[in-house]
């Protein structure tokens, strides 16, 4: 899980109005939004209680046991299982490929603000620096919050199906994910090095590779990796609406009725995460 | 899902480590290039770009007559009540496993340095121990569009199984990370309040949970963030919201119509974003 990045300390003035209504006001708003919800929801706990659900789960567990375990079977799962990798892997890359440019551009200490700046005219700061500044930011913001399997729904459209739409959809959403992270880490680094690098008359590109470049890149492959073990979990999915991998074979069990390869699937699938999130520690361990 | 610091010490490697991991980086991307069928030339040269433009150039403009506005507006609402009400559901689950699933508040640390164990009420801490964590792992193990169709077999089509699924799923989530919080806070307190000869009780709730409580709020709203996005899709397997509309749009080639429900899965993700940036900001 990454470090959720944590927004600046507010400065606190006791004697300010709005932060002694906030409790008040937020206590009320959200109760009034869970009430709203519970009813949107159609929250109905007596629904799971009912004789009808109960025994579905009866059925639906009894189903499972003995998962299924046979050659055949687990011979077939073999290259779902690597294509759920493959597309976790080669998704993360699109995505980092997509995410290092739209990044850069999104970083406002590159393209407009601070020291690497103090000597451009406004509007050459203007028109070359915050124009695709913004533009960038449009697009990783449009890139992000469009789900990735809505993402890799659209992609079975254009490209069919297998496993590519899936490495399209994660390379997308992913790379607007990443290309935001990317540019608050760049944002956040410390400025003193590229001052001085600055003050020692080295030019920007200088400044770039030897002040900003070394002080980011420890949190940008670190980030990365986290990206990874989201990326595998989602490619197990994707295969719901036709991406490939494993996700293309829970489906088909469940609509089959299959319980007990459900469980095998499922098992298989915890082994891939596991392993993938044991990788990545180890690897974010040497470079963090 | 471990934070981004190593877990315990880890040997660094010599100075050919990043050749290697260079050449291992680099026959992982082939591997998987050859595997996944990627087709980028295909995709970008002439005729599939072709094709790319003229489906995006289908969607516009948006249906914005009234009954595709109304239609966006209430899954819009729906999603957005299924990923809040599954967010709360995954708290009231994931908290009290969390407690389940901390060694230093079953059986070691400080808690236990006065007052020790005997050997079966040790035991019988392991074994709590062990099924909380075995219990989250489950919970997070299977995905939630799966836990969504198990619900649906359960409770029939709607929002419904979706809040569940989100809530187990996620439930699993926040109590493995809850966990960890409390694992590693801060012990200085914690003695302060010994030394004063607290309880555990009162160690728990004067020097445990406070401590941990900012971090529990900051990765709760963070899993709000993710559940948004998952309430959407949710839909694709008949648990309501904007994912069912979508999946509908796609499948009748109703362009204009899915370019407006795109713009409101846009919206309503960045306004919980938002929400969830300003109230990390002003709680924790």
């Amino acid at each position: 899980m990454a470090r959720i990045p944590s927004a600046p300390p507010a400065d606190r003035f006791p004697a300010s109005g709005s932060r002694r209504l906030f409790p008040y006001l937020f206590t009320a708003v959200f109760a009034a939004s869970v009430l709203f919800s519970l009813r949107e929801a159609q929250v109905d706990p007596r629904r799971l209680l009912d004789g009808d659900a109960l025994g579905n789960v009866a059925k639906f567990v009894r189903g499972m046991f003995p998962p299924r375990l046979d050659g055949e079977f687990l011979g077939l799962m073999v290259r779902p299982a690597i294509e759920t990798v493959q597309i976790s892997v080669m998704g993360t890359a699109i995505a980092v490929v997509l995410g290092v440019p739209l990044g850069l551009l999104a970083t406002s200490s590159l393209t407009w603000r601070g020291v690497l700046h103090e000597r451009t005219s406004r509007t050459g700061r203007w028109l070359l620096g915050f124009a695709p500044y913004a533009a960038a930011r449009a697009v990783l913001s449009v890139f992000r919050s469009i789900p990735e399997y809505v993402w890799a729904f659209m992609f079975v459209r254009a490209v069919g199906l297998g496993p590519f739409p899936g490495v399209l959809a994660i390379g997308v959403a992913y790379g607007g994910m990443l290309g935001k992270v990317y540019s608050e880490i760049l944002e956040s680094v410390s400025p003193r090095p590229l001052e001085t690098l600055h003050a020692a008359g080295a030019s920007r590109a200088g400044v770039v590779l030897y002040g900003l470049v070394p002080q980011a890149l420890p949190n940008v492959v670190a980030y990365t990796l986290y990206r990874w073990e989201c990326a595998i979990r989602a490619s197990a999915i994707l295969g719901f609406v036709g991406a490939g991998g494993l996700g293309q074979q829970i489906e088909l069990s469940m609509r089959m009725f299959q319980f007990d390869e459900v469980l095998t699937l499922l098992a298989i699938l915890f082994v891939l995460v596991a392993s993938v999130d044991a990788i990545s520690a180890r690897i974010r361990g040497w470079v963090a | 899902m471990g934070g981004l610091r190593a877990r315990g010490a880890v040997a660094r490697p010599g100075r050919a480590a990043p050749l290697l991991a260079g050449a291992g980086v680099a026959a992982l991307l082939a591997w998987s290039w050859h595997g996944t069928a990627v087709d980028l030339p295909g995709l970008l040269g002439g005729e599939g770009l072709r094709q790319i433009t003229t489906y995006v150039g289908n969607l516009f403009p948006p249906d914005l007559s009234p009954g595709a506005w109304r239609d966006a507006a209430t899954g819009a609402v729906e999603t957005f009540a299924i990923s809040l009400i599954g967010s709360l559901l995954a708290v009231g689950l994931g908290l009290p496993l969390s407690l389940a699933a901390t060694r230093t508040l079953l059986y070691r640390g400080i808690l236990f340095e006065g007052r020790r164990l005997g050997p079966g009420a040790r035991t019988g801490r392991v074994a709590v121990y062990a099924a909380g964590k075995a219990t989250l792992t489950l919970l997070r193990t299977v995905p939630e569009v799966v836990w969504a169709l198990i619900f649906v077999f359960m409770v029939g089509l709607g929002p419904f199984p979706g809040v569940l699924a989100l809530g187990v799923h996620t439930g699993g989530v926040l109590g493995k990370l809850f966990g960890e919080v409390l694992e590693d806070v801060d012990p200085a307190p914690l003695e302060a309040l010994q030394a004063t000869g607290a309880g555990r009780l009162a160690i728990l709730v004067y020097g445990v949970l406070p401590q941990a409580l900012p971090q529990f709020v900051s990765y709760a709203l963070y899993r709000w963030e993710v559940n948004i996005r998952a309430a959407a899709m949710l839909g694709f397997v008949g648990a309501g919201g904007l994912g069912q509309r979508i999946w509908i749009a796609i499948s009748l080639f109703q362009e204009h119509q899915l370019l407006t429900l795109l713009l409101a899965i846009y919206l309503i993700v960045t306004l919980v974003d938002a929400l969830s940036a300003f109230l990390r900001a002003r709680l924790v």
